[in-house]
């Protein structure tokens, strides 16, 4: 019974993702939304992600350390840093907080509306709900998401920086230049892939739950947790599957 | 609130329903159910709470499918359109839903142009404008055009939502519940507004109520629906002095004002 129910649900989940890129490439386009959406995306998700890729930064040098300074290797501490922030903690840290941060709001936002009959009044003006409402948050997730990234990693370095400065005498440039030539393009590029991939994800999910939000109050609220939820358990799933790519095509 | 002299076409129907069924899981909605909206004509369908009255006029909107019969509106068979040709059928249609159902995200002006620069996409920015003005016009409510829609009270967000559906100029208009809510004040002013429409836009309306005061000063025609058919048709009087026991019923409970 649960394995049908299951089934039944990624059916409509593929259903929904194949009317997405059905309804993307095909005008009319609405610029407008997607443009108000990337703001509300990314340009309000700055000081959460400021602050966590601050503190990250600082966590991480202050953890990692002791360990290094055992060996005599702390001068290793911006290229370890670097690393584990571009290829692992940026990606996964940022796309977590806008699974919790946007997912929950676009799934209480669209279930508020579906319960409030607004989505069937868009459809019935003959106007498409589903371009409107739908595909300009799915492409401002999967385009702001990566930038979002890309921000948290260097916000994150900075916090390193600030961590090490404090032990140590040594340059801003200097740590930037150490750490920048520990990362290659394959990290940046893999980073930013999988980073759309996970804002995909979110914003597909997000709408989907909204889009399908029932039974009033309760209903929105359980879109909205469950936008998060199953959001955040797919960017793990899907982190897995692209480490395991991303290594195959990494150099030895 | 008397109704002016209005034009019925008997012979241009812009609606015809035949042997319409619909259920929902095991509870059978409608059941066989037929009418016909000429042009220019208010039809008033009354029933209880649940009888069905809101199914039919979203399966008249496409926006559900019957399990049997057939829902033709201007000439053209509903469920049997495409997304497409039902976009470009939705065009002759304005819906007012029972809570209006304005976007809460939009301010009022935003709300009249959402479905205009949708729909007419060759319209200059004055030209968007000055339709928009003139709509709130004949609501009557041009000064809450900046106004968000939480801001407005229960019958302003009817008249918006009355504005919203005229700013595309529909043939049809599909009335849910359109005085549900309201205060009696309020309620004529709806009641007028909605004569109005039908005076100034030439439209055909299906109303859904179950407001007897609604139904007496708006309806041309009345249907009063019993079990998921209609039991009765005709005029206000002609229904209510059958002496059918639900009609009556129906008269007793609801208090009306003769004006």
């Amino acid at each position: 019974m649960i394995y049908t129910v299951l089934l039944t649900d990624i059916m409509h989940v593929c259903r929904f993702i194949a009317r997405f890129f059905s309804e993307v490439f095909r005008p009319p386009y609405e610029f407008r939304e997607i443009a108000k959406q990337c703001y509300n995306i990314g340009y309000r998700s700055l000081t959460l992600v400021s602050l966590t890729g601050f503190i990250t930064g600082i966590v991480f040098t202050k953890q990692s350390r002791p360990s290094l300074a055992a060996f005599g290797a702390t001068s290793w501490l911006p290229g370890l840093i670097s690393i584990a922030l571009v290829r692992a903690l940026a990606p996964l840290i940022t796309s977590l907080i806008v699974a919790g941060k946007v997912g929950s709001n676009i799934g209480a936002e669209l279930g508020s509306m579906k319960v409030t009959e607004q989505i069937e009044a868009m459809e019935v003006s003959a106007t498409n709900p589903f371009k409107f409402l739908v595909v300009s948050r799915v492409l401002a997730t999967t385009f702001m998401n990566p930038m979002l990234m890309l921000y948290m990693a260097f916000i994150g370095l900075v916090g390193a920086y600030v961590n090490v400065h404090m032990s140590e005498d040594t340059s801003f440039v200097a740590f930037f230049q150490h750490g920048f030539t520990s990362i290659s393009f394959l990290d940046v590029f893999a980073s930013v892939i999988k980073s759309m991939v996970y804002g995909f994800s979110i914003g597909i999910i997000g709408c989907y739950q909204g889009f399908n939000a029932e039974k009033g109050t309760q209903g929105v609220g359980k879109a909205a947790n469950q936008a998060v939820v199953i959001s955040m358990f797919l960017i793990f799933i899907e982190e897995m599957i692209i480490v395991q790519i991303v290594n195959q095509l990494r150099p030895s | 609130m008397k109704k002016g002299p209005v034009k019925i076409d008997k012979q241009d129907a812009v609606i015809s329903i035949r042997g319409l069924y619909k259920s929902f899981d095991t509870v059978d909605v409608l059941m066989g159910m037929d009418l016909d909206l000429y042009k220019g004509e208010n039809v008033v369908v009354l029933g209880r709470s649940g009888s069905g009255k809101s199914v039919l006029i979203k399966l008249i909107a496409g926006l559900l499918k019957p399990d049997k019969g057939t829902v033709k509106v201007t000439g053209e068979e509903v469920c049997q359109l495409n997304i497409k040709e039902l976009e470009h059928l939705r065009l002759k249609i304005g819906f007012l839903y029972q809570d209006s159902a304005l976007y809460d995200s939009m301010t009022v002006k935003e709300n009249l142009e959402f479905p205009l620069v949708r729909n007419k996409r060759n319209l200059t920015r004055k030209e968007v404008d000055d339709e928009i003005n003139k709509v709130l016009d004949n609501v009557g409510l041009s000064e809450v055009i900046n106004q968000m829609p939480a801001e407005l009270s229960g019958g302003q967000k009817k008249r918006i939502g009355i504005a919203r559906t005229l700013i595309l100029q529909p043939e049809i208009m599909l009335y849910d519940e359109p005085t549900a809510g309201l205060d009696p004040i309020t309620c004529g002013d709806v009641i007028a507004l909605i004569n109005d429409v039908q005076q100034k836009y030439k439209t055909s309306s299906v109303i859904i109520t179950h407001d007897l005061t609604c139904a007496k000063y708006t309806g041309d025609r009345i249907a009063l629906i019993v079990d998921g058919k209609f039991r009765r048709e005709g005029s206000f009087e002609e229904v209510f002095t059958t002496g059918d026991p639900e009609a009556k019923n129906f008269y007793d409970y609801n208090f009306i004002i003769d004006k």
